[in-house]
Protein backbone atom coordinates (compact mmCIF):
# COMPACT_ATOMS: atom_id res chain seq x y z
CA UNK A 1 0.00 0.00 0.00
CA UNK A 2 1.24 3.48 -0.76
CA UNK A 3 0.63 6.45 1.44
CA UNK A 4 -0.95 9.21 -0.63
CA UNK A 5 0.44 11.87 1.72
CA UNK A 6 3.96 11.10 0.66
CA UNK A 7 3.33 11.72 -3.03
CA UNK A 8 4.47 15.09 -4.25
CA UNK A 9 2.08 15.74 -7.11
CA UNK A 10 4.21 18.53 -8.55
CA UNK A 11 7.26 16.36 -9.06
CA UNK A 12 7.94 14.93 -12.49
CA UNK A 13 6.48 11.47 -13.12
CA UNK A 14 9.03 8.78 -12.40
CA UNK A 15 9.22 6.37 -15.32
CA UNK A 16 11.37 3.22 -15.33
CA UNK A 17 12.36 1.70 -18.61
CA UNK A 18 12.27 -1.88 -19.82
CA UNK A 19 12.73 -3.88 -23.00
CA UNK A 20 10.99 -6.85 -24.63
CA UNK A 21 14.20 -8.89 -24.38
CA UNK A 22 14.47 -11.54 -21.68
CA UNK A 23 17.94 -12.12 -20.26
CA UNK A 24 19.44 -15.37 -19.00
CA UNK A 25 18.85 -14.07 -15.49
CA UNK A 26 15.15 -13.68 -16.33
CA UNK A 27 14.92 -17.25 -17.61
CA UNK A 28 16.70 -18.54 -14.50
CA UNK A 29 14.25 -16.59 -12.34
CA UNK A 30 11.33 -18.15 -14.26
CA UNK A 31 12.81 -21.60 -13.73
CA UNK A 32 13.08 -21.04 -9.97
CA UNK A 33 9.56 -19.59 -9.82
CA UNK A 34 8.20 -22.71 -11.53
CA UNK A 35 9.91 -24.83 -8.86
CA UNK A 36 8.25 -22.73 -6.19
CA UNK A 37 11.66 -21.63 -4.88
CA UNK A 38 11.27 -18.46 -2.74
CA UNK A 39 7.79 -18.31 -4.06
CA UNK A 40 6.84 -14.81 -2.98
CA UNK A 41 10.11 -13.20 -3.99
CA UNK A 42 9.80 -13.08 -7.78
CA UNK A 43 8.87 -9.43 -7.75
CA UNK A 44 9.17 -6.42 -10.02
CA UNK A 45 9.18 -2.88 -8.64
CA UNK A 46 5.61 -1.54 -8.98
CA UNK A 47 5.24 1.67 -11.00
CA UNK A 48 5.26 2.96 -14.55
CA UNK A 49 7.61 1.54 -17.19
CA UNK A 50 8.32 2.71 -20.73
CA UNK A 51 8.90 0.05 -23.37
CA UNK A 52 10.28 1.00 -26.80
CA UNK A 53 9.97 4.72 -27.48
CA UNK A 54 6.49 5.64 -26.28
CA UNK A 55 4.80 8.97 -27.04
CA UNK A 56 1.86 10.47 -25.12
CA UNK A 57 -0.43 8.68 -27.59
CA UNK A 58 0.98 5.22 -26.85
CA UNK A 59 -1.11 2.53 -25.15
CA UNK A 60 -0.84 1.69 -21.44
CA UNK A 61 -0.76 -1.96 -20.39
CA UNK A 62 -1.46 -3.01 -16.81
CA UNK A 63 0.07 -6.05 -15.13
CA UNK A 64 1.02 -7.61 -11.78
CA UNK A 65 4.43 -7.27 -10.17
CA UNK A 66 5.17 -11.00 -10.49
CA UNK A 67 8.18 -11.53 -12.76
CA UNK A 68 6.41 -14.21 -14.83
CA UNK A 69 3.47 -11.83 -15.45
CA UNK A 70 5.59 -8.78 -16.20
CA UNK A 71 7.96 -10.74 -18.45
CA UNK A 72 5.12 -12.45 -20.32
CA UNK A 73 3.73 -9.02 -21.10
CA UNK A 74 6.93 -7.23 -22.13
CA UNK A 75 8.32 -10.11 -24.16
CA UNK A 76 5.18 -9.97 -26.30
CA UNK A 77 5.50 -6.24 -26.94
CA UNK A 78 8.39 -6.57 -29.38
CA UNK A 79 8.28 -3.59 -31.72
CA UNK A 80 5.43 -1.95 -29.81
CA UNK A 81 5.97 1.39 -28.08
CA UNK A 82 3.97 1.78 -24.90
CA UNK A 83 3.76 2.05 -21.16
CA UNK A 84 3.43 -0.72 -18.61
CA UNK A 85 1.71 0.07 -15.32
CA UNK A 86 2.87 -2.49 -12.77
CA UNK A 87 0.49 -2.92 -9.82
CA UNK A 88 1.70 -4.05 -6.41
CA UNK A 89 0.24 -7.55 -6.09
CA UNK A 90 2.90 -8.82 -3.66
CA UNK A 91 4.58 -10.84 -6.38
CA UNK A 92 1.43 -12.80 -7.24
CA UNK A 93 0.24 -13.41 -10.80
CA UNK A 94 -2.65 -11.47 -12.35
CA UNK A 95 -5.43 -14.05 -11.99
CA UNK A 96 -4.63 -15.13 -8.43
CA UNK A 97 -4.05 -11.52 -7.38
CA UNK A 98 -7.43 -10.54 -8.83
CA UNK A 99 -8.98 -13.34 -6.75
CA UNK A 100 -7.20 -12.04 -3.66
CA UNK A 101 -8.21 -8.45 -4.61
CA UNK A 102 -4.68 -7.12 -4.71
CA UNK A 103 -5.02 -6.69 -8.47
CA UNK A 104 -7.97 -4.41 -7.85
CA UNK A 105 -9.87 -1.23 -8.59
CA UNK A 106 -8.32 0.26 -5.45
CA UNK A 107 -4.77 -0.58 -6.47
CA UNK A 108 -5.29 0.78 -9.99
CA UNK A 109 -6.63 4.06 -8.60
CA UNK A 110 -3.65 4.36 -6.24
CA UNK A 111 -1.11 3.45 -8.92
CA UNK A 112 -2.57 5.77 -11.58
CA UNK A 113 -2.41 8.61 -9.04
CA UNK A 114 1.05 7.76 -7.72
CA UNK A 115 2.61 7.54 -11.18
CA UNK A 116 0.80 10.69 -12.36
CA UNK A 117 -0.24 8.77 -15.43
CA UNK A 118 -2.53 11.59 -16.59
CA UNK A 119 0.53 13.77 -17.15
CA UNK A 120 2.20 11.06 -19.19
CA UNK A 121 -0.45 10.00 -21.70
CA UNK A 122 -3.15 11.82 -23.66
CA UNK A 123 -5.41 8.84 -24.30
CA UNK A 124 -6.90 7.81 -21.00
CA UNK A 125 -7.25 4.11 -21.66
CA UNK A 126 -5.82 1.21 -19.66
CA UNK A 127 -5.44 -2.16 -21.35
CA UNK A 128 -5.87 -4.83 -18.68
CA UNK A 129 -5.31 -8.54 -18.99
CA UNK A 130 -8.76 -10.15 -19.07
CA UNK A 131 -7.91 -12.28 -16.04
CA UNK A 132 -7.56 -9.13 -13.93
CA UNK A 133 -11.35 -8.70 -14.17
CA UNK A 134 -12.28 -10.68 -11.00
CA UNK A 135 -10.60 -7.90 -9.00
CA UNK A 136 -11.49 -4.84 -11.07
CA UNK A 137 -14.76 -3.03 -11.77
CA UNK A 138 -14.09 -1.23 -15.06
CA UNK A 139 -16.83 1.36 -14.49
CA UNK A 140 -15.46 2.16 -11.02
CA UNK A 141 -11.99 2.79 -12.43
CA UNK A 142 -13.49 5.13 -15.04
CA UNK A 143 -15.44 7.00 -12.38
CA UNK A 144 -12.51 7.38 -10.02
CA UNK A 145 -9.60 8.01 -12.39
CA UNK A 146 -11.12 9.03 -15.72
CA UNK A 147 -9.31 6.12 -17.37
CA UNK A 148 -11.35 3.73 -19.46
CA UNK A 149 -10.56 0.08 -18.79
CA UNK A 150 -10.25 -2.12 -21.83
CA UNK A 151 -9.98 -5.85 -21.18
CA UNK A 152 -7.39 -7.31 -23.53
CA UNK A 153 -6.87 -11.00 -24.26
CA UNK A 154 -6.22 -13.65 -21.60
CA UNK A 155 -2.76 -14.47 -22.95
CA UNK A 156 -0.08 -11.85 -23.62
CA UNK A 157 0.90 -13.79 -26.76
CA UNK A 158 -2.36 -12.60 -28.34
CA UNK A 159 -1.59 -8.92 -27.68
CA UNK A 160 0.03 -8.04 -31.04
CA UNK A 161 -3.02 -9.46 -32.83
CA UNK A 162 -5.39 -7.75 -30.40
CA UNK A 163 -3.72 -4.36 -30.89
CA UNK A 164 -4.50 -4.41 -34.63
CA UNK A 165 -8.26 -4.24 -34.05
CA UNK A 166 -8.64 -3.69 -30.29
CA UNK A 167 -11.08 -6.59 -30.41
CA UNK A 168 -10.44 -9.91 -28.71
CA UNK A 169 -11.78 -12.97 -30.48
CA UNK A 170 -13.69 -15.56 -28.45
CA UNK A 171 -10.62 -17.80 -28.61
CA UNK A 172 -8.50 -15.02 -27.06
CA UNK A 173 -11.11 -14.71 -24.29
CA UNK A 174 -11.16 -18.35 -23.25
CA UNK A 175 -8.97 -20.02 -20.68
CA UNK A 176 -8.10 -23.64 -21.30
CA UNK A 177 -5.77 -25.99 -19.49
CA UNK A 178 -3.62 -27.69 -22.11
CA UNK A 179 -1.08 -30.44 -21.46
CA UNK A 180 1.80 -27.97 -21.57
CA UNK A 181 0.32 -25.88 -18.75
CA UNK A 182 -0.50 -28.95 -16.68
CA UNK A 183 3.08 -30.18 -17.00
CA UNK A 184 4.52 -26.77 -16.07
CA UNK A 185 2.51 -26.89 -12.83
CA UNK A 186 3.80 -30.30 -11.71
CA UNK A 187 6.95 -29.20 -9.81
CA UNK A 188 5.25 -26.54 -7.64
CA UNK A 189 3.06 -29.13 -5.89
CA UNK A 190 5.55 -31.97 -6.24
CA UNK A 191 8.27 -30.29 -4.16
CA UNK A 192 5.89 -30.12 -1.20
CA UNK A 193 5.13 -33.83 -1.47
CA UNK A 194 8.72 -35.09 -1.60
CA UNK A 195 9.63 -34.79 2.10
CA UNK A 196 6.48 -36.43 3.58
CA UNK A 197 6.70 -39.16 0.93
CA UNK A 198 10.33 -39.98 1.67
CA UNK A 199 9.65 -40.04 5.41
CA UNK A 200 6.65 -42.32 4.97
CA UNK A 201 8.63 -44.60 2.64
CA UNK A 202 11.46 -44.89 5.21
CA UNK A 203 9.02 -45.70 8.02
CA UNK A 204 7.44 -48.45 5.94
CA UNK A 205 10.82 -49.76 4.81
CA UNK A 206 12.31 -50.08 8.28
CA UNK A 207 9.30 -50.72 10.52
CA UNK A 208 6.13 -51.58 8.65
CA UNK A 209 6.60 -54.32 6.09
CA UNK A 210 9.76 -53.52 4.17
CA UNK A 211 10.43 -52.82 0.53
CA UNK A 212 7.05 -53.42 -1.09
CA UNK A 213 5.02 -50.91 0.97
CA UNK A 214 7.90 -48.41 0.74
CA UNK A 215 7.77 -48.69 -3.05
CA UNK A 216 3.99 -48.32 -2.88
CA UNK A 217 4.44 -44.96 -1.14
CA UNK A 218 6.77 -43.78 -3.92
CA UNK A 219 4.32 -45.04 -6.54
CA UNK A 220 1.54 -43.00 -4.94
CA UNK A 221 3.69 -39.86 -5.18
CA UNK A 222 4.50 -40.53 -8.84
CA UNK A 223 0.90 -41.30 -9.67
CA UNK A 224 -0.78 -38.41 -7.84
CA UNK A 225 1.98 -35.85 -8.33
CA UNK A 226 2.94 -36.47 -11.94
CA UNK A 227 0.50 -38.76 -13.74
CA UNK A 228 -2.66 -37.13 -12.42
CA UNK A 229 -2.00 -33.62 -13.81
CA UNK A 230 -0.94 -35.12 -17.15
CA UNK A 231 -3.90 -37.50 -17.48
CA UNK A 232 -6.54 -35.17 -15.95
CA UNK A 233 -8.86 -34.71 -18.96
CA UNK A 234 -8.70 -38.38 -19.92
CA UNK A 235 -9.42 -39.92 -16.53
CA UNK A 236 -13.06 -41.04 -16.25
CA UNK A 237 -15.78 -39.21 -14.23
CA UNK A 238 -16.08 -35.47 -13.49
CA UNK A 239 -14.88 -35.25 -9.94
CA UNK A 240 -11.21 -35.06 -9.02
CA UNK A 241 -11.70 -37.50 -6.14
CA UNK A 242 -13.16 -40.23 -8.33
CA UNK A 243 -10.57 -39.62 -11.03
CA UNK A 244 -7.96 -40.02 -8.28
CA UNK A 245 -9.53 -43.22 -6.95
CA UNK A 246 -9.49 -44.65 -10.46
CA UNK A 247 -5.84 -43.75 -11.08
CA UNK A 248 -4.91 -44.93 -7.59
CA UNK A 249 -6.59 -48.28 -8.17
CA UNK A 250 -4.55 -48.80 -11.36
CA UNK A 251 -1.41 -47.84 -9.41
CA UNK A 252 -2.22 -50.30 -6.62
CA UNK A 253 -3.03 -53.27 -8.89
CA UNK A 254 0.57 -54.36 -9.56
CA UNK A 255 1.32 -54.17 -5.83
CA UNK A 256 -1.73 -56.24 -4.94
CA UNK A 257 -0.89 -58.85 -7.61
CA UNK A 258 2.75 -59.01 -6.59
CA UNK A 259 1.68 -60.28 -3.15
CA UNK A 260 0.34 -63.47 -4.74
CA UNK A 261 3.41 -63.91 -6.93
CA UNK A 262 6.01 -63.20 -4.28
CA UNK A 263 4.37 -65.21 -1.52
CA UNK A 264 2.72 -68.32 -3.01
CA UNK A 265 3.41 -70.09 0.29
CA UNK A 266 1.16 -67.76 2.34
CA UNK A 267 -2.37 -68.72 3.32
CA UNK A 268 -5.08 -67.23 1.10
CA UNK A 269 -6.33 -64.83 3.78
CA UNK A 270 -2.82 -63.58 4.43
CA UNK A 271 -2.32 -62.91 0.71
CA UNK A 272 -5.76 -61.30 0.35
CA UNK A 273 -5.27 -59.18 3.46
CA UNK A 274 -2.03 -57.67 2.13
CA UNK A 275 -3.42 -57.24 -1.36
CA UNK A 276 -6.53 -55.44 -0.08
CA UNK A 277 -4.32 -53.24 2.06
CA UNK A 278 -2.71 -51.88 -1.12
CA UNK A 279 -6.00 -51.72 -3.03
CA UNK A 280 -7.59 -49.57 -0.33
CA UNK A 281 -4.85 -47.34 1.08
CA UNK A 282 -3.14 -46.35 -2.19
CA UNK A 283 -6.24 -45.15 -4.11
CA UNK A 284 -7.41 -43.17 -1.05
CA UNK A 285 -4.16 -41.21 -0.90
CA UNK A 286 -4.03 -40.65 -4.66
CA UNK A 287 -7.65 -39.42 -4.51
CA UNK A 288 -6.82 -37.01 -1.68
CA UNK A 289 -3.82 -35.49 -3.48
CA UNK A 290 -5.85 -35.32 -6.70
CA UNK A 291 -8.63 -33.43 -4.91
CA UNK A 292 -6.00 -30.94 -3.80
CA UNK A 293 -5.12 -30.29 -7.45
CA UNK A 294 -8.46 -28.44 -7.89
CA UNK A 295 -6.85 -25.17 -6.83
CA UNK A 296 -4.21 -25.46 -9.56
CA UNK A 297 -6.73 -25.86 -12.36
CA UNK A 298 -8.42 -23.13 -14.36
CA UNK A 299 -12.03 -24.21 -14.13
CA UNK A 300 -13.23 -25.52 -10.73
CA UNK A 301 -15.89 -23.54 -8.85
CA UNK A 302 -15.98 -23.08 -5.09
CA UNK A 303 -19.44 -24.63 -4.94
CA UNK A 304 -18.34 -27.70 -6.87
CA UNK A 305 -15.17 -28.24 -4.85
CA UNK A 306 -17.04 -27.84 -1.57
CA UNK A 307 -19.66 -30.38 -2.66
CA UNK A 308 -16.92 -32.74 -3.80
CA UNK A 309 -15.14 -32.46 -0.45
CA UNK A 310 -18.30 -33.26 1.49
CA UNK A 311 -19.05 -36.18 -0.79
CA UNK A 312 -15.65 -37.87 -0.80
CA UNK A 313 -13.39 -36.77 2.08
CA UNK A 314 -15.02 -39.05 4.70
CA UNK A 315 -14.82 -42.01 2.32
CA UNK A 316 -11.15 -41.29 1.65
CA UNK A 317 -10.39 -41.26 5.38
CA UNK A 318 -12.23 -44.55 6.09
CA UNK A 319 -10.83 -46.37 3.08
CA UNK A 320 -7.32 -45.17 3.89
CA UNK A 321 -7.62 -46.25 7.53
CA UNK A 322 -8.94 -49.68 6.57
CA UNK A 323 -6.15 -50.18 4.03
CA UNK A 324 -3.37 -49.09 6.37
CA UNK A 325 -4.65 -51.29 9.20
CA UNK A 326 -4.83 -54.30 6.90
CA UNK A 327 -1.40 -53.62 5.47
CA UNK A 328 0.29 -53.16 8.83
CA UNK A 329 -1.57 -56.04 10.49
CA UNK A 330 -0.61 -58.50 7.79
CA UNK A 331 2.96 -57.24 7.70
CA UNK A 332 3.35 -58.64 11.23
CA UNK A 333 1.43 -61.89 10.83
CA UNK A 334 3.97 -64.46 9.80
CA UNK B 1 -21.74 -40.88 -11.74
CA UNK B 2 -22.05 -38.07 -9.16
CA UNK B 3 -20.87 -34.72 -10.48
CA UNK B 4 -20.42 -32.10 -7.78
CA UNK B 5 -19.93 -29.45 -10.48
CA UNK B 6 -23.47 -29.78 -11.80
CA UNK B 7 -24.66 -26.77 -9.77
CA UNK B 8 -23.25 -23.33 -9.03
CA UNK B 9 -24.33 -19.98 -7.58
CA UNK B 10 -24.46 -17.96 -10.81
CA UNK B 11 -27.76 -16.11 -11.26
CA UNK B 12 -28.63 -13.75 -14.10
CA UNK B 13 -31.57 -11.41 -14.44
CA UNK B 14 -31.94 -10.64 -18.15
CA UNK B 15 -34.41 -7.83 -17.47
CA UNK B 16 -31.66 -5.71 -15.95
CA UNK B 17 -29.23 -6.22 -18.85
CA UNK B 18 -28.26 -3.06 -20.74
CA UNK B 19 -26.41 -4.96 -23.44
CA UNK B 20 -22.93 -3.57 -22.71
CA UNK B 21 -21.31 -6.96 -23.32
CA UNK B 22 -18.88 -6.68 -20.42
CA UNK B 23 -19.82 -10.12 -19.04
CA UNK B 24 -18.95 -11.71 -22.38
CA UNK B 25 -15.61 -9.89 -22.39
CA UNK B 26 -14.51 -10.83 -18.88
CA UNK B 27 -15.70 -14.45 -18.69
CA UNK B 28 -12.86 -16.95 -19.21
CA UNK B 29 -15.26 -19.82 -19.90
CA UNK B 30 -17.74 -18.36 -22.39
CA UNK B 31 -20.64 -18.61 -19.95
CA UNK B 32 -22.42 -15.66 -21.62
CA UNK B 33 -23.08 -14.77 -25.24
CA UNK B 34 -24.63 -11.69 -26.83
CA UNK B 35 -27.84 -12.13 -28.73
CA UNK B 36 -29.98 -9.24 -30.02
CA UNK B 37 -28.19 -6.68 -27.81
CA UNK B 38 -28.73 -8.69 -24.65
CA UNK B 39 -26.53 -11.11 -22.77
CA UNK B 40 -27.73 -14.69 -22.56
CA UNK B 41 -26.57 -17.59 -20.45
CA UNK B 42 -24.85 -19.81 -22.98
CA UNK B 43 -23.25 -22.48 -20.78
CA UNK B 44 -23.90 -21.64 -17.11
CA UNK B 45 -22.36 -24.89 -15.83
CA UNK B 46 -18.97 -23.83 -17.18
CA UNK B 47 -18.97 -21.05 -14.55
CA UNK B 48 -16.06 -21.25 -12.09
CA UNK B 49 -17.46 -18.51 -9.84
CA UNK B 50 -14.53 -16.12 -10.30
CA UNK B 51 -16.90 -13.17 -9.92
CA UNK B 52 -15.55 -11.08 -12.80
CA UNK B 53 -18.95 -10.70 -14.51
CA UNK B 54 -20.73 -9.59 -11.35
CA UNK B 55 -18.04 -7.04 -10.53
CA UNK B 56 -18.10 -5.58 -14.05
CA UNK B 57 -21.89 -5.55 -14.53
CA UNK B 58 -23.01 -1.92 -14.10
CA UNK B 59 -26.69 -2.74 -13.71
CA UNK B 60 -26.26 -5.56 -11.17
CA UNK B 61 -27.94 -8.11 -13.42
CA UNK B 62 -25.50 -10.85 -12.40
CA UNK B 63 -24.91 -12.34 -8.98
CA UNK B 64 -22.50 -15.11 -8.07
CA UNK B 65 -21.00 -16.24 -4.79
CA UNK B 66 -17.43 -15.80 -5.89
CA UNK B 67 -14.52 -17.64 -4.40
CA UNK B 68 -11.66 -19.91 -5.22
CA UNK B 69 -12.34 -23.54 -6.10
CA UNK B 70 -9.39 -24.89 -4.16
CA UNK B 71 -9.76 -27.89 -1.85
CA UNK B 72 -6.41 -27.23 -0.15
CA UNK B 73 -7.44 -23.71 0.85
CA UNK B 74 -10.82 -24.87 2.15
CA UNK B 75 -9.31 -27.69 4.22
CA UNK B 76 -6.73 -25.33 5.67
CA UNK B 77 -9.47 -22.88 6.60
CA UNK B 78 -11.54 -25.65 8.17
CA UNK B 79 -8.60 -27.01 10.19
CA UNK B 80 -7.50 -23.60 11.42
CA UNK B 81 -11.05 -22.51 12.14
CA UNK B 82 -10.87 -19.63 9.66
CA UNK B 83 -13.79 -18.42 7.57
CA UNK B 84 -13.93 -20.21 4.19
CA UNK B 85 -10.66 -19.23 2.60
CA UNK B 86 -10.09 -17.16 -0.49
CA UNK B 87 -6.62 -18.57 -1.20
CA UNK B 88 -3.83 -19.82 0.96
CA UNK B 89 -0.83 -20.06 -1.33
CA UNK B 90 1.43 -17.39 -2.76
Amino acid sequence: MINLDTITINSRPNIFSTTPQLSRANHWDHFLARLGYKRSQHCVEPGLYAIGNPSPDSPVFVTANYTLSFDALRSNLNGIDGYILVLDTNGVNVWCAAGKKTFSTEEIVLRVTATQLKKVVNRHVLILPQLGAPGVAAHEVKKRTGFKVEYGPVRATDLPEYLKTRQATSVMRQVNFPLRDRIILIPVDFVHLILPTVLAALVFYFFLGGLLPALAVLAVLFSAGILFPILLPWLPTHNFSTKGFFLGFLTALPFALSVFIRHPDWTWYHQAGQAFGFLLAMPAVVAFISLNFTGSTTFTSKTGVRREMFAYLPAMAWIFAAGIILNIAFAFIR
Amino acid sequence: MYNSYSVNTLAYNAELCNGCGMCVAVCPHAVFEMNERKAHLFQPLACMECGACQLNCVTGAITVESGVGCAAAMMRAALLGLPEAECSCG
